[in-house]
């Protein structure tokens, strides 16, 4: 491919939404951070049946384990997002829901992302605040 | 609201004459004097529809759900007693019901996710293939499932 050409896909993968490359790479992304701690997590309750509360404490009170939760986290908070905010754009246009749909879909955008920021700052505090 | 009609001609092959698209948001529902068929119970579903459909809906169910998940977290974490309490919370009905229903979810989203991974990559992609990597996504999640209520019950 010729330079120019190269660099404007580039350019176009950069934009926020606007092109649909960047959130499509990280919906990938994120997918495969979510995907593993969910078999991660399944498989070490799966192979540890019967486990107590010291052996589950045990295993958040590692670090590398707190950072895989977080991370998980902060990948569900984009991975949702970008979901979430398909369906919006999908169903609540003013095509589909009437003359005040994009204003709607506004509040819904809003109450998406303060619920994905709850989950955070939740999460976070779960981890090393609340114990 | 504004109406602007920007026509974009397209054949659509079997009536024989141009078809003009409206671009999108554009008209207000009022101008289109087009008659809708929107009875949902009438349609004849491809499969590949359904597994979309359920793909999408699991997501939004998993969005909702990542906050029991966190609270559930947060009980099994803070002390032995509330690890306890969980534990028995979600040996009841409701509890059960609940687990159930979140980790159905969370199967069918991940095993779907799976195959647009395969797709992403090429597999898969014409109409035949498209139809079985549907029913093999609809089969192999309803096998987790059984799994996952043979685990929880």
């Amino acid at each position: 491919m010729r330079i120019s050409a190269i660099s404007k896909l580039f350019v176009q993968s950069l934009g926020f939404g606007s092109t649909g490359v960047s959130d499509w790479i990280v919906q990938r992304i994120s997918g495969v951070v979510i995907g593993l701690y969910t078999l991660f997590l399944a498989g070490y309750i799966l192979l540890n049946p019967g486990m107590g509360y010291a052996q589950w404490s045990g295993l958040f009170d590692n670090v590398l384990m707190q950072l895989f939760t977080v991370f998980c986290l902060v990948a569900v908070c984009m991975h949702g997002w970008i979901g979430m905010w398909t369906i919006g754009t999908d169903y609540l246009r003013p095509h589909t829901a009437g003359k005040n749909a994009d204003f709607l879909r506004r509040i819904y955008q809003l109450g998406t992302l303060a619920m994905l920021a709850a989950y955070l700052c939740w999460g976070v505090w779960i981890l090393w605040g609340g114990r | 609201m504004l109406s602007i009609i920007i026509p974009v001609t397209d054949y659509q092959g079997g009536n024989g004459c141009l078809n003009h698209k409206f671009s999108r948001g554009l008209i207000s529902v009022n101008d289109n004097k087009r008659p809708v068929n929107l009875d949902l119970t009438k349609f004849a579903f491809p499969v590949t529809s359904i597994s979309s459909i359920a793909h999408r809906l699991a997501g939004v169910a998993l969005f909702a759900g990542t906050a029991l998940f966190l609270y559930g977290l947060h009980m099994s974490l803070a002390s032995e007693a509330s690890f306890n309490e969980l534990v028995s919370l979600l040996g009841t009905i409701p509890g059960k019901l609940i687990t159930l229903g979140l980790l159905s979810a969370l199967a069918y989203h991940f095993i779907a996710g799976i195959k647009h991974y395969l797709m992403d990559m090429g597999v898969a992609e014409d109409l035949e293939g498209g139809i079985f990597a549907a029913r093999s996504t609809l089969l192999y999640a309803a096998v987790v499932i059984v799994f996952i209520v043979s685990w929880v019950l």
